[in-house]
């Protein structure tokens, strides 16, 4: 019997050991937030964030993907709150019954970025579209992110605008990573290639090597954040009045001047875009 | 080097967030292979020691399912948790739990493999003694389960290495949520997304040193009771 004693405390020790050791998981009150890779690696939510927190008691837990995954994410019923950058789906997306309402709540730009050394010649071009038919036309690589992002849907929409269809150069000159912005950029550094940026994830970068911004300020390049709280209706264990105090405070003056004075080095990454004209960073 | 030194400073400061990502990583990989350990280990011993019809077949999945892509099983866990899935009433999604989940499914054919393979070679070597001492089929396992231990917890190590090294399973089910979900396999996924790809080395080296501490103790543990033993 010692023998079958030996084999309980053998195996059993560990499972009563951990079993016994308090779990990390907090029983505060929190909300889940879907937003986009770019208000997370450039660590505007984990600045303004806390100052919601500490005002609320609400803990905001953020799941940060491209916008697609984001919007499918909210819609399945897996966060309460939607922080996005592709105004068509964001509308769809409330349209459809999925969110309550959209809100604006911040915006920046888009920047092409590409090789020091240029070899399509768009530095200083004031038209995008006609900038990346320079970049078809040259063959030049050109990383796309090719995940369903709020940016890959914008990039789409300038090649679409010039009349340029990338499909055929899938592989070749056009390489769709799959991935966030900044692996995108990472290998954009590594294959010095072109590729469409949100300002604030550029800015947070740290791995430009021959990197740097070739064309900016075109108003296409325009990029608003909208936030929608998932409709209790359609799934009731939504955290409505939590999610809800989140958009309020987003929206109000306190939240608006916190994502304002978000800033990297000296400059700031997101306007609030309540009661200002939406406008380009310069 | 600087990434040495970030690594370094990284473990010497060992401030509060890193010390919560660690803690989590230990803890969802230890609970995940602790549980897969309970299953696949008993699971693996009966595989080699019944004889059942498809006896070899089950064998053939179980190796197969040792190369289980992470993603996958995330996938399939995230299907199943989700608000939209079968289980979405327990709300587990995003939760340590569901990593928890997630890596034990990983683990349990590794586990259950191995021990099938130590204990199958034991059995040559014991099936004698216990068919004629007529010990039970449940006795015999426990005999052979106990006197494998030390090499059975090779097979555990194997387990708890892929729990700690995973990424692609935790970061879907998990989602990388700060201070609630992050470990250090995706905080490293995270700082080379960023472009902090020195930070990002630093935690691999994190992450890498205690992977060998733990392998270490383990096989200090297993010296010093192999020793007692003779």
């Amino acid at each position: 019997m010692t023998q079958s004693l030996k084999f309980i405390v053998f195996f059993l020790t560990p499972l009563i050991v951990t079993l016994t050791t308090p779990s990390q998981a907090t029983s505060a009150e929190y909300i889940t937030l879907a937003s986009t890779t770019s208000t997370r690696d450039t660590g505007l939510l984990s600045s303004i964030l806390p100052i919601f927190t500490k005002g609320s008691g609400i803990r905001v837990r953020v799941v940060a993907v491209g916008t697609g995954q984001a919007i499918k994410i909210a819609k399945n019923g897996d966060a309460d709150v939607l922080l996005v950058h592709d105004k068509k789906s964001e509308h769809s997306f409330v349209s459809d019954g999925y969110g309550v309402k959209r809100y604006d709540v911040m915006h920046n730009d888009f920047v092409v970025v590409g090789p020091v050394k240029d070899p399509a010649a768009i530095a200083g071009m004031k038209d995008v579209v006609k900038a990346f038919g320079k970049i078809a036309h040259n063959k030049s690589i050109f990383l796309s992110r090719g995940d369903d992002s709020g940016t890959n849907k914008k990039e789409y929409s300038l090649w679409h605008a010039g009349g340029i269809d990338t499909t055929k150069a899938s592989g070749d000159w056009y390489r769709e990573t799959g991935s966030g912005m900044g692996a995108t950029l990472n290998m954009a550094s590594a294959m010095n290639g072109y590729s469409l940026a949100d300002r604030g994830t550029w800015l947070a970068f740290k791995n430009r090597k021959k990197l740097k911004i070739l064309l900016e300020g075109d108003t296409r390049l325009l990029n608003p954040y909208g936030v929608i709280l998932v409709n209790p209706k359609r799934h009731p264990h939504v955290k409505a009045a939590a999610g809800k105090k989140l958009i309020d405070w987003l929206i109000s003056k306190e939240g608006q001047s916190a994502i304002s004075a978000f800033k990297i080095s000296g400059e700031q990454l997101f306007k609030g875009s309540l009661k200002q004209k939406l406008t380009l960073t310069r | 080097m600087n990434v040495f030194f970030d690594a370094i400073s990284l473990l010497i400061s060992a401030d509060n967030d890193l010390l919560m990502i660690v803690g989590l990583s230990l803890w969802v990989s230890l609970v995940a292979v602790l549980v897969a350990t309970l299953i696949g280990m008993p699971l693996g011993a009966a595989t080699a020691l019944y004889k059942f019809p498809g006896r070899k077949v089950l064998v053939v999945i179980l190796n197969a399912l040792m190369g289980l892509p992470p993603v996958v099983v995330g996938l399939l866990v995230y299907m199943l948790l989700s608000r939209s899935g079968p289980f979405g009433v327990l709300g587990l999604l995003f939760s340590p739990t569901a990593m928890i989940i997630a890596q034990t499914i990983l683990v349990i054919p590794i586990i259950a493999a191995l021990s099938r393979q130590i204990i199958d070679d034991l059995w040559v070597e014991y099936a004698e003694q216990l068919i004629s001492l007529g010990a039970s089929p449940t006795r015999r396992m426990m005999t052979l389960l106990w006197d494998g231990r030390f090499s059975l917890l090779t097979a555990v190590l194997a387990g708890f290495g892929r729990a700690t090294a995973e990424v692609g399973a935790v970061m879907i089910v998990g989602g990388n949520i700060d201070h609630a979900t992050r470990v250090m396999t995706t905080s490293i996924t995270l700082e080379v997304s960023r472009g902090n790809l020195a930070l990002a080395l630093g935690l691999g080296i994190v992450l890498i040193t205690l992977s060998l501490s733990i392998n270490a103790a383990a096989f200090l543990v297993k010296e010093a009771a192999e020793n007692r033993q003779v």
